[in-house]
């Protein structure tokens, strides 16, 4: 034990006397949360739309000033061929093309039946398809409006049933994508923290040669391990606090579970990262090498983790995959606790799980770690 | 009671065989050194000794220890010290010192007597980080470090390279005070004028031990007169000599071209054959063989060297 606590003096002495390691330790989390929070959202905030409006009826200019009262569309231009407007959408400067055909109105009113036209820019599926989903939702708007204004008779109570849904979100009810991304990007902080500086510190030793030194030393093997995995986890811990606060100060995210239960979750991911890091430090022999695996592996395990795309919308394959994926828990499982406020007992699966690949990976990487070639 | 016996040990990387049946035995409390060029093989040797390179066959006993198996009782009567510099260079003079005492379980001052003859050099600048020192304080931090635990053995890579000339007729008097303390020292080195030092030398080449003897004994093992050869044009000279049918060997040292000769040496019929090749200044001494003279003979018998 006094060993253990010895080394990990020792690396707390070397990590505090690198002068460029702490400012990238506490100013890294606060940069990646401003821009990765604010810049990397799916909000559908700005629509460019153009109009090209053959038709120039009361009708077709309600349905126009319905997309301009909404606020997630801007009227760019009007022009009188859907050729001009293609233009418009070829150089960047219009989303979509609304096409109100001539007679639209006559149309409307002889036979209660018109279609108009929407072109959308689909380079960025997700987005096109929010933008078609929205001007349907206002299209549908404007004809249960013109009905009522065209239909004059008076209606009896009960003719015209409409079923309306009004949608309640649950655990985000803003549909705040902040909400949801704090979490996620304190998520990626501690992974990389932890798991590439545990990685580099390992294999910087090797490098530099110390390792031979301390190889001849009665250290054991596990105690080497644990004096490089301490150090990082408490880094790690500590930087996962610094992340929730700023969090906090700059997004009011809210937080509705239990801090403990986060940090208790947190610890014990935490090491099979560091472990992770670990592991691939015993293959390597440069940090160079270190670092390219260990981004590879890290870059695969957080696009796959559901930070941005749900899990649920990936093919199959992608979620057994996704089974080995420690990020993927942790994305889970911290969302889960800080927007959802769950509890210990809806929690315990993923934390059995997270548990056995702990013991899994950093018994591999003692297992790994030779101190004789 | 021999520190160390080791029997017929091979070691491969790849296609290198960087030893081939290596037998020797160290004495207890005997300043025993490596000598060769660089690639010999020493460092290899050293690693398989110090517990840290398992040998492919033969075997290894180091005070008794099968280093194999037993390396959890050797690596605390062991101090190794490796050629290339291997403390924390962002570390003090005294960290590193504290860090590698209280890994062995023991404090600077319970062994502070051994190492205070090699550390008081360097204690005015134990607040500075290693990696800021110069080579040879470099090297007795190091040493220090290797001592601090108090070996029985102590295994040293190539102390002394890249150390100044002052610094490294320092480091082998305070080896000789370390001996004279009850240890065990294994030292290699490519310096040969370092040979004359130790109490014996193995002299190592290409992973095979050419011979292993006191420095006095190689020395007279020469067996043969040798000259030292001097003219205006050192190279020509070098070039005819090895083409004149008589001579045995001839290599720069310095200022001289040491040679030896088959046969009776006749110094007319020398000086007829290099004025007969235009070499009319040449003049020649009588020297004492070196350690370096016998390793070059040594090297030759072994295989021919051809220029």
């Amino acid at each position: 034990m006094r060993t253990i606590g010895y080394i990990i003096r020792k690396e707390f002495t070397q990590i505090f006397r690198n002068k460029s390691m702490l400012p990238i330790i506490f100013v890294m989390p606060i940069i990646q949360l401003i821009i990765l929070v604010n810049a990397a959202t799916l909000d559908l905030k700005r629509v460019n739309m153009v109009v090209v409006d053959e038709d120039l009826s009361h009708s077709s200019r309600a349905l126009v000033s319905k997309f301009q009262g909404s606020p997630f569309y801007k009227i760019k231009a009007a022009f009188f061929s859907v050729k001009e407007a293609e233009e418009a959408v070829l150089s960047g400067d219009a989303n979509v093309i609304l096409h109100i055909p001539v007679h639209f109105e006559r149309k409307l009113l002889k036979e209660n039946n018109v279609s108009v036209q929407l072109l959308i820019d689909a380079i960025n599926g997700v987005a096109a398809g929010l933008t078609n989903a929205y001007s349907t939702a206002i299209i549908a708007d404007f004809n249960k409006d013109i009905r009522a204004e065209l239909v004059t008779i008076p209606i009896p109570d009960g003719m015209y049933k409409t079923i309306n849904t009004i949608p309640y979100y649950w655990y985000n009810p803003q549909l705040s994508y902040k909400n949801f991304m704090v979490p996620g990007v304190l998520g990626i902080l501690i992974t990389m923290i932890g798991m590439f500086l545990a990685c580099m510190n390992l294999v910087r030793e090797k490098e530099i040669g110390t390792i031979e030194q301390i190889n001849v030393t009665p250290i054991r093997k596990y105690q080497f391990i644990a004096g490089k995995l301490i150090p990082f986890w408490i880094i790690a811990l500590c930087e996962l606090a610094f992340g929730l606060t700023v969090g906090k100060l700059l997004f009011n995210t809210p937080f509705l579970g239990s801090i403990w239960l986060l940090f208790s979750f947190s610890a014990l991911y935490l090491i099979v990262i560091l472990g992770f890091g670990l592991f691939i430090s015993t293959f390597a022999d440069t940090q160079q090498q270190a670092m390219f695996v260990s981004w590879f592996i890290a870059m695969v395990f957080i696009m796959m983790s559901g930070l941005f795309t749900s899990i649920e919308n990936m093919p199959n394959w992608a979620q057994i995959m996704n089974k080995i994926n420690p990020i993927a828990y942790f994305m889970r499982v911290v969302r889960m606790i800080v927007l959802k406020g769950s509890g210990l007992k809806d929690i315990l699966p993923e934390f059995i799980y997270l548990f056995g690949y702990a013991i899994l990976i950093v018994n591999l990487a003692i297992w790994r770690y030779r101190k004789t070639a | 009671m021999q520190a160390i016996v080791a029997v017929n040990i091979s070691k491969h990387f790849g296609e290198t065989q960087a030893l081939k049946d290596i037998s020797f035995e160290v004495n207890s409390n005997e300043l025993f050194g490596f000598i060769g060029p660089d690639g010999a093989g020493k460092t290899t040797l050293f690693r398989i000794i110090a517990s840290l390179l398992l040998s492919e066959s033969g075997s290894v006993s180091v005070m008794g220890l099968n280093p194999a198996s037993e390396y959890k009782v050797l690596r605390t009567k062991l101090g190794y010290m490796p050629g290339r510099f291997s403390l924390y260079p962002d570390l003090t003079v005294e960290e590193n010192l504290k860090f590698y005492a209280t890994i062995f379980g023991t404090t600077i001052s319970e062994n502070y007597e051994l190492i205070k003859d090699i550390y008081s050099h360097i204690e005015p600048f134990k607040k500075r980080p290693a990696g800021k020192l110069s080579g040879g304080m470099k090297q007795k931090l190091a040493l220090s470090c290797a001592l601090i635990h108090k070996p029985e053995l102590l295994i040293l890579d190539e102390p002394t390279t890249g150390v100044d000339a002052v610094s490294r007729k320092e480091f082998w008097q305070m080896l000789k005070r370390l001996q004279g303390q009850g240890i065990t020292v294994l030292v290699s080195t490519p310096y040969m004028d370092e040979a004359a030092l130790c109490d014996r030398v193995a002299l190592i080449q290409k992973g095979s031990i050419l011979s292993i003897d006191t420095p006095q004994n190689i020395i007279d093992a020469y067996g043969k007169p040798l000259f030292g050869l001097r003219a205006g044009n050192m190279y020509n000279l070098l070039l005819k000599l090895k083409e004149y049918e008589n001579c045995s060997s001839a290599h720069l040292f310095g200022q001289y071209i040491h040679s030896s000769f088959k046969g009776k040496f006749s110094r007319e019929e020398l000086f007829s054959y290099l004025n007969s090749n235009r070499i009319n200044d040449a003049e020649i001494i009588e020297v004492t063989p070196g350690i370096e003279d016998c390793f070059m003979q040594l090297m030759e018998h072994n295989e021919p060297v051809s220029i």
